[in-house]
C-alpha cells in the first residue's frame, strides 16, 4: 500500500471501475494514474481488472450464421 | 472508412453495406450475449441494421460508424425490453452494498499462499475459456447482464447505457458494480468446480 501520493488505496479501489471505463474527470484520471505508478498492489488489481474487461470485449466477435448473412444481404440489397 | 463525413444519398448504399458486413460478427456476438439465444440474436442484429439504414442521416462521421451501430443495437434491444418481446424480471435491488456486491475475484486469487505461483490471478485468466465467460455472463440476473454486456462487451459509455435503458447514470454505475461482482463470483465458483484454483483457496469459498 502506498502513502506517497495524494490518493489513498481506498479511493483508488473505489474509483477503479470508473477509471477503467474512462468515466473519471481529467483530474481524477491523472490522480489515479499517479497512484498506480507508485502502488504495486493497486496496479496489480488494475491490471487484472483491465485484462478481464478485455476478455469480455473479445466475446463480441462471433461467427455469423449463414442465415443471418443472407438476411442482411437481402435487407441491404433492398436499399439499393 | 477513411473519410470524415459519411457519404450521402443513393450512392452511399455500397459504403453502408460494406460497413455493416465488416462489423456483423461483433454485432451478432453482442446480440448473442444480450438475447442469450441464436434466433433472437439474428432478429436483433437484423432489426438493428434495418433501423440503422433508416436513421443513417444521423451518422455525421463515417469513422464513428462502429460505435453508432453498437448504440443502435443497444437501443433496439432496450426497446424490445420495454415491449412484450423481452420481459425483464426485476430482481430485488434492496440490500445495497452487501458483501455479495463487493466480491472481488482478484482478492480471492491474490492470496499470500498462492503468490509463489507468480501471479495466480493472471494464471487464472489464462485458464479461462471463452465458453466459461459466456456461461458466467448468461447466468447473470437480467438487469445486471444487460449493463455488463453494454459496458464491457460493447464498450458503451455510462451515458449511452443510461440513454438506452432510460435509467439514471447512478443506476448504471450500481448495476455495473453489482453485475461485475456477480460475474466474478460466478467465475470464482467455476474455478473451484473445475479445479482451476488450488485447494487451499477453496476454504474461503463462502462470501
Amino acid at each position: 500500500m502506498s502513502e506517497s501520493t495524494n490518493m489513498q488505496c481506498d479511493d483508488a479501489l473505489r474509483l477503479l471501475a470508473q477509471y477503467l471505463d474512462r468515466e473519471l474527470s481529467d483530474g481524477e484520471h491523472a490522480d489515479m494514474e499517479r497512484h498506480l505508478r507508485t502502488c504495486r498492489s493497486c496496479f496489480s488489481r488494475a491490471e487484472f481488472e483491465q485484462r478481464l474487461k478485455g476478455e469480455l470485449a473479445a466475446l463480441s466477435a462471433a461467427a455469423v450464421p449463414s442465415a443471418l448473412q443472407d438476411r442482411i444481404r437481402v435487407l441491404l440489397d433492398n436499399t439499393r | 472508412m477513411s473519410g470524415v463525413a459519411a457519404p450521402r444519398g443513393a450512392s452511399d448504399t455500397a459504403w453502408f453495406s460494406d460497413a455493416v458486413v465488416a462489423i456483423l460478427p461483433e454485432l451478432y456476438g453482442t446480440a448473442r450475449r444480450l438475447t442469450k439465444n441464436a434466433a433472437d440474436a439474428e432478429d436483433l442484429a437484423a432489426e438493428a441494421v434495418a433501423r440503422a439504414w433508416r436513421g443513417r442521416e444521423s451518422l455525421s462521421d463515417s469513422n464513428a460508424f462502429r460505435h453508432w451501430m453498437h448504440r443502435i443495437l443497444a437501443n433496439t434491444y432496450a426497446s424490445w425490453w420495454r415491449s412484450a418481446r423481452v420481459r425483464p424480471v426485476e430482481e430485488p435491488l434492496a440490500d445495497e452494498d452487501s458483501a455479495e456486491d463487493r466480491f472481488s475475484l482478484f482478492e480471492r486469487l491474490h492470496q499470500p499462499f498462492l503468490l509463489w505461483f507468480s501471479t495466480p490471478e493472471q494464471e487464472f485468466l489464462n485458464k479461462l475459456l471463452r465458453e466459461d465467460l459466456e456461461r458466467a455472463i448468461d447466468q447473470l440476473p437480467e438487469t445486471f447482464r444487460v449493463a455488463v454486456v453494454l459496458a464491457d462487451v460493447q464498450g458503451l459509455s455510462y451515458q449511452e447505457i443510461a440513454h438506452a435503458l432510460r435509467i439514471p447514470i447512478g443506476t448504471v454505475r450500481s448495476r455495473l458494480a453489482r453485475g461485475r461482482a456477480a460475474l466474478q463470483k460466478a467465475l470464482w465458483q467455476h474455478g473451484l468446480d473445475a479445479g482451476l484454483v488450488k485447494a487451499p483457496a477453496a476454504r474461503s469459498n463462502n462470501v
